[in-house]
This record gives C-alpha cells, structure tokens and sequence, in this order.
C-alpha cells in the first residue's frame, strides 16, 4: 500500500510538472520581454527555448518531460526520471486511486500556489535589479540647495560618488536620459571635493589625467600613508650587515625591491628608527623610495664633476655620493638658509667628502660654476607637491592654478640654466636628470618639452623599467613624440609618491634651438615646404587655444620657431638672444600673415596638382 | 676661505695630536681620491667663517669661484674656532679620528644610549664596533678597573648623539 501511495505521489508529482509547464508556458510568454531586456544568463533563455519546445511537442511525453526536466532542477529532474518508468503504469492507477481525489486535489493546490509564488518572486527580484540602476539620477538643482545647507551626508556623497563611477565605466546603457556625461562629471567633482577634501582646481586636474575607476584608486591611495623606507649608505657599510643589526634592535624590515641594492622597508618598529646608534652614526638614511629613482637615472660614474641643484635635505645627494665613493667632486646647492643646516649635518652624518655646499638661487649657478663645466646635474625641482598628497594633506586645499603656473615658470628656468652647465663633450656625461614630486603635466612635460624647444637635448631612456611612460599628448597640448621615455610614477600603481623623472643628453653646447639646427641638416629638401604647412596650421590651431587659455609663452615660440623656418630654411646654428616675447598686436599680424601665406601656398599646390 | 695660519695650524695640530698620537702623519698625508682629477691629491685644512674644514686640494680650487657669502661646508668640518681663539674639535671629525685613534674605549650596548644622550661613561666595557663619539679619559687604564662602580670613565667632549640634538649648531 505505502508502495503503491508513493509511487502515486510520484504519478502525481510528474502530472503537475505536465501542467506547471503549461502554466509556465504561459509565464515564459509573458516574461520573454522582460528577460529579454534585462542583462542576464543567456542559460535561462536557452531553458525557456527548450520548455516551449517540449511543451507544443508533446505534452506529457516521455521525450518531452526528459528534455524539461534537464532544464529544471536537477533533483526535480531525478525525480521525474525516476518517476518516468511509473509514468507509464500511472496512467492505469490514477483510475484506481480516484478516492483520494480531494486530498490529492489539495495538495495539488498547495503546490501549484508555492510554485506561482516563487515564479513571481523570482520575477520581482529580476525588475528590481534591472530598475535600480535606472533609480540612480543625478541630483538636481533643488536637491543639492536642500544639501547644501545642511551637514554634508558623508555616506550619502560616498553612495553617490560609487554610483557616479559606475555610471561613468558603463555610460551608454548605464546612463540617465537627457543626462550629458559632462553633468555626471561635474557632479564627481563636486562630491569628492566635499568628500575627501580637495579644492576645485586639484580635483578637476586629476579628474582630468585619469579615467573614473583610476581616478577613485589614485584618492583612495593618497588617503593612506605610503611605507617607510631606509637607504643603505654604502661608505660605510652593506644592505645585509645594516639589515642584520636593526633587526636585532627590533625593527621589522625587508629589502625594497628587485630594482634596489640599497632600499629596505620598515613594516613596524619597537625603537625609533630614527635615532639608532646605526643611523647616528650615517650608516642609512631615512628616505622615500620615489627619491631613490632620480639618482638612479642620473647613474653617476666616478671621478665625475656633478651638481645637485636644489640639494636639501641630502637625501639624494649623499646617495649620489655613495655611488661615486667619494670620488670626483659634487656641489650641492640649496638656495633656502633654513634648509641648509640640515643638508650640512646630513652630508658629515654620512661620511661623504667629495662634496662642496653653496647656496645660491639656481638660475646663478651657471655664472658662478662656468657654462658647459659639469658632466652631469640632478635638478629635483621645488614643485607644487601634488605627488605627496599622502605626506602632506593641506596641498589639497592650497595649491591653486596660480601656484602650479608659478612653480611650471621657475622650473623652466632652472632647467635652461641647468643644461648650460653640463658639458655637452664631456667623456662620460652630458646628462641632465629633471626630477618633481608632482603629477601635473604643466610642470612635468611642459616643461621638458619647453627645453627640447630651446635647447639642442634630446631625451634618453631613464634607465627605470617599470614606471608608466609620460604624456605625448595631454587634452591640447602636443609634445614631442620621445616624451614617452620620461617616466610617471603614481601612489595607487607602485606604491611610492607620485612622481616623474626625465633624463635628457646635452647634443651640443650651442644655445641654439633644435629647430633651427634640424632644418640645417635636413637641407633644402622637397619635403619641407609640405612638412612645414602640414604641422603650421595645426600649430595655428593649437596656439589660438592655448592663447585662450593664457599661456602663451609656448605659443608665441611655436610661431616664432615656424616663422624662422619659413624664412631661413637653410640657416646655419645661429646663436639666439635671449627670448622676449612679441607684442600681441604683432603676435596677430604675424598670424594674419601667417595665414595668407598658407592660403596662397595651398592654392599654388591646387594649381600644380 | 683661506688657509690656516701658524697658531691656528699649531692648535689644530695639537688637538688632533691628543687623540691621535704618532698617527697624525696618516691624516695629513694621506692620498684623497675626491676630485675629478687622475692623480689624488693632498689633503688640506681650510678656515671658513671660523670653521676648520679638512679638504682635498681639488675640491678647494674648485671651490674658489663660490663667494664667501654663499659657500657653506666643504669637505669634511672638522671643528671650530670659538671667540676667543681656542680650537675645538665637533663630532664630523669623528671619521677622521676613529680610523687614527690610539686609544680605544668599548661600550656595552646600555651605555651606548646613555653616552648618546650626552653623558659621561660609567664603569662598564665591552665590544661594540661603531664609533661613537670620543671624550677625554678621566683615569688611565689601570686605575679603571679598580674604581668603584660609579666613577667617571670617559668625559664626553662630543657624540653622534649630536646630529639629533643640536642640528642647527652644525
């Protein structure tokens, strides 16, 4: 009896899968759209495809129950496939078994109802998935009044900022109707300046140098600290022997990098690593590890005439030391007073001999050392920080367009004075190592790109493997193609300050422009005057932006590096004065002319073709 | 920048001389590597706004274009000419010393820190190879092992201490 009851349930269980698939045929009709539309497993509609098929197949059969039951759950389909050799005889025995038709009936009820529930369930939870991305829009005009004036709602702006973001990685199918992606921007800005604390200039530019996703990793970073790191001073002793010793007095660390010979990181400290009997007596020097990369680059052999123009607090000028074991000779010059005490003491502290410190403003030093005297120089310039934001939290508030603008005009400078010092013909040198703790392209590119213009350099490959390489192009600005070997370093990539390192070799100790020297050694060929049209009205192009925009000292030597072009293709190196820019109103009549020039050599070209 | 003259030379000398005895030769003679020139040179003593600075002769010629005003240190300062004219040595010469010193005195590790800290060494010795400082001896060897727990070893003259302490003095 108990057999013949289970094999019913069985029977029965098989019958109302019969039916389920003729009420979920109905449901697949229904919900076909609405999959459809939503995002979701190609599987579910593969298992819609094959009910429908087995439904109009045939309804209840063997084969067609088979292939559904695949597609149902995998006991459901146990179940089905054990219950297919009862099918047959159940047939027979539902006739036999029509007194327990009521209990049957209800219990089918109850199933039937527990099946729709959970179909519909299934189906709302599929809508709300599918409408809560469309909930996210953006907050509008009266919204951000009514916040405004209350407290910032800190885990509000932070919902928001990561639904932003993901709208931002997903904009066309993700996105708002009448929303501009421009809109969704502002609305970023707006939130991580309140959020995080960073003021309008500096949001935008980073919003500007990185995508969304990046842009949230680079933030995060800079909320943290980036590890502490030591620097062996290897006058006086080795990595191992150092490494070896403050373990034992208790300071957890480990060697940097495969890119260092010298770096050690501390992970934790029970005595101050800064006042070991090690470190007073200069065996290491507390020191960021981004710091390590401009020496690196700079690569100082021995007995080499160096200078380190903006020297304190020492950090790398004792490393250049070291690596020349005291040989040869380095001036090392700080122009702040305050900060030459610490240079001094640094430099004795750490044994280094070859070393004579002055203080003078940098663009001096060519006059007092000589031009074309040095074999190389490391010029790590005083910049507007933006790299070390980790360090040092107020340059998110402070430093504003004026700052960097400011900061970008004296780095050009120092960089021009530096370049007249090295010796172009020196035997082992030539190279100047411009480094900044920054990450704007005003005051990194910008201004390598300035002394390619100016000066006969050219760029070298630094020497630093890993690192991402540095702009060609930043929004408008074009730059010199071999900009690309320059190097950038960033907080949520490497783990260092945010940084950027450039090596330049000195070609020549003329002053002259590459321009100039350039046109000279092509010749008079063909192919100059297409050469010189096709970049000049791009050039035209460039410059009226970026006049808009105000800088126009590049521009005005752009014009004025084409104009000579045009005029004297086959000029020898002429030494140039000292730049001034033009006037405007002769800045526009020369583009005026400029541009008749161009009209009446593009209909010669016409008339020749 | 200017060379010492003869009393100023004596001083140094005499000082050096305490710590150093009979290996004052090796310092003043010794081949310096420092300078971009082939052939070492001599070392030499230079006065700098009443500082002594113990240079290579390749390095002060270079040096010499840089205005009084604006040069800071060369070399390595090995100590200072105070108002009235005496000599004293400041604890960058340590380097030069250690390497040339006659008489030696170990420390054991907790007194290191003590002595760093700027006092005087208590009766104590054992090994610990870095240089540390140096400092007049208040007893001579022997009775140093006879005195009683609490005397006075070494009185301190300078310490590596110092480049923590007092920076700005340097």
């Amino acid at each position: 009896m108990e057999d013949e009851e289970v094999e019913v349930v069985k029977g029965k269980n098989s019958q109302k899968k019969a039916s389920k698939k003729e009420k979920s045929k109905e449901f697949v009709a229904v919900n076909k759209k609405k999959k459809n539309e939503v995002l979701s497993e190609s599987d579910m509609e593969d298992e819609e495809d094959e009910e429908m098929q087995s439904v109009d197949g045939d309804e209840g059969g063997d084969s067609g129950s088979d292939m559904s039951s695949d597609g149902d759950d995998a006991f459901a389909g146990d179940f089905l496939q054990g219950s297919d050799d009862e099918e047959m005889g159940s047939g027979s025995q539902s006739d036999l078994d029509s007194d327990d038709s009521d209990i049957e009936t209800k219990s089918k009820a109850i199933d039937d109802a527990k099946e729709r529930e959970e179909k519909e369930a299934l189906d709302e939870l599929r809508l709300n998935i599918k409408e809560a991305p469309d909930e996210f829009r953006l907050p509008t005009q009266e919204e951000l009044e009514v916040e405004a004036r209350g407290p910032p709602d800190l885990t509000g702006l932070q919902q928001r900022i990561k639904e932003i973001v993901r709208v931002l990685s997903n904009f066309t199918s993700l996105r708002q109707e009448g929303a501009t992606r421009k809109q969704y921007i502002e609305q970023l800005k707006l939130d991580l300046g309140s959020y995080y604390g960073y003021n309008e200039f500096l949001i935008s530019s980073f919003v500007e140098m990185f995508p969304p996703v990046e842009l949230m990793e680079l933030i995060e970073a800079f909320e943290k600290p980036r590890p502490i790191t030591l620097r062996t001073n290897t006058l006086k002793t080795r990595r191992r022997d150092l490494a070896g010793v403050l373990l034992n007095r208790g300071i957890n660390l480990d060697p940097l990098s495969k890119w260092s010979k010298v770096g050690l990181v501390v992970y934790d400290h029970q005595v101050p690593y800064g006042a070991t009997p090690e470190y007073m007596a200069g065996h290491y020097m507390v020191q960021s590890a981004s710091s390590f990369l401009p020496v690196m680059a700079l690569a100082p052999q021995e007995k080499e005439r160096i200078v380190d123009m903006a020297a304190s607090p020492g950090g790398k000028t004792t490393y250049i030391a070291a690596l020349m074991k005291n040989t040869g000779i380095i001036y090392a010059n700080e122009m702040k007073e305050a900060r030459l005490s610490k240079l001094t003491s640094n430099l004795q502290r750490l044994g280094v001999t070859n070393t004579v410190v002055c203080s003078y403003d940098g663009r001096e030093l060519p006059k007092v050392l000589g031009n074309n005297t040095v074999d190389r120089i490391l010029l790590d310039a005083p910049c507007s920080g933006t790299g070390v934001i980790s360090k040092d939290e107020s340059v998110k508030t402070s430093k504003t367009a004026v700052d960097v603008q400011n900061c970008s005009r004296l780095q050009k400078e120092l960089i021009l004075a530096a370049i007249d010092m090295v010796d172009a013909n020196s035997k082992s040198g030539g190279y100047v190592v411009y480094s900044t703790c920054s990450m704007m392209v005003i005051e990194n590119e910008d201004v390598i790109d300035y002394a390619l213009k100016k000066r006969d350099v050219k760029l070298v490959p630094c020497g630093l493997d890993f690192g991402r390489p540095g702009f060609v192009r930043f929004r408008e600005s074009r730059f010199h193609p071999s900009l690309e070997k320059t190097r950038r370093f960033y907080p949520h990539v490497h783990n260092m300050d945010g940084f950027f390192v450039a090596k330049l070799k000195k070609m020549s100790n003329s002053k002259a422009a590459p321009a100039a020297a350039q046109v000279a050694e092509d010749g008079g060929s063909e192919i100059e005057p297409s050469t010189i049209e096709t970049p000049a009205p791009q050039s035209n192009v460039i410059s009226k932006k970026e006049q808009n925009k105000g800088s126009r000292k590049d521009k005005v030597d752009n014009l004025s590096l084409k104009r000579k072009k045009e005029e004297k293709p086959n000029a020898p190196t002429e030494k140039r004065k000292k730049y001034k820019p033009p006037p405007r109103e002769e800045i526009s009549k020369a583009r005026e002319e400029k541009r008749q020039a161009l009209r009446e050599a593009k209909k010669k070209g016409k008339s020749k073709v | 920048m200017r060379p010492l003259d003869e009393s100023e030379t004596t001083q140094v000398f005499e000082k050096l001389f305490k710590f150093t005895g009979n290996n004052l030769k090796n310092i003043v003679e010794s081949p310096s590597h420092e300078g971009p020139d082939q052939n070492p040179g001599r070392y030499c003593f230079r006065l700098h706004k009443n500082r002594v600075y113990y240079v290579s002769e390749s390095l002060v010629k270079r040096a010499t274009n840089i205005k009084r005003e604006n040069l800071v240190a060369l070399g390595t300062n090995i100590g200072k000419f105070t108002k009235s004219g005496k000599f004293h040595l400041t604890i960058q010469a340590l380097n030069l010393l250690a390497a040339n010193a006659k008489h030696k005195v170990w420390l054991k590790p907790t007194s290191e820190m003590s002595f760093l800290y700027g006092n005087d060494v208590i009766k104590v010795f054992s090994m610990s190879d870095v240089p540390l400082g140096f400092g007049i001896a208040a007893k001579s060897t022997q009775d140093c092992r006879k005195m009683d727990p609490n005397g006075l070893v070494v009185i301190r003259q300078a310490d590596t201490g110092e480049y923590l302490r007092s920076q700005e003095e340097i």
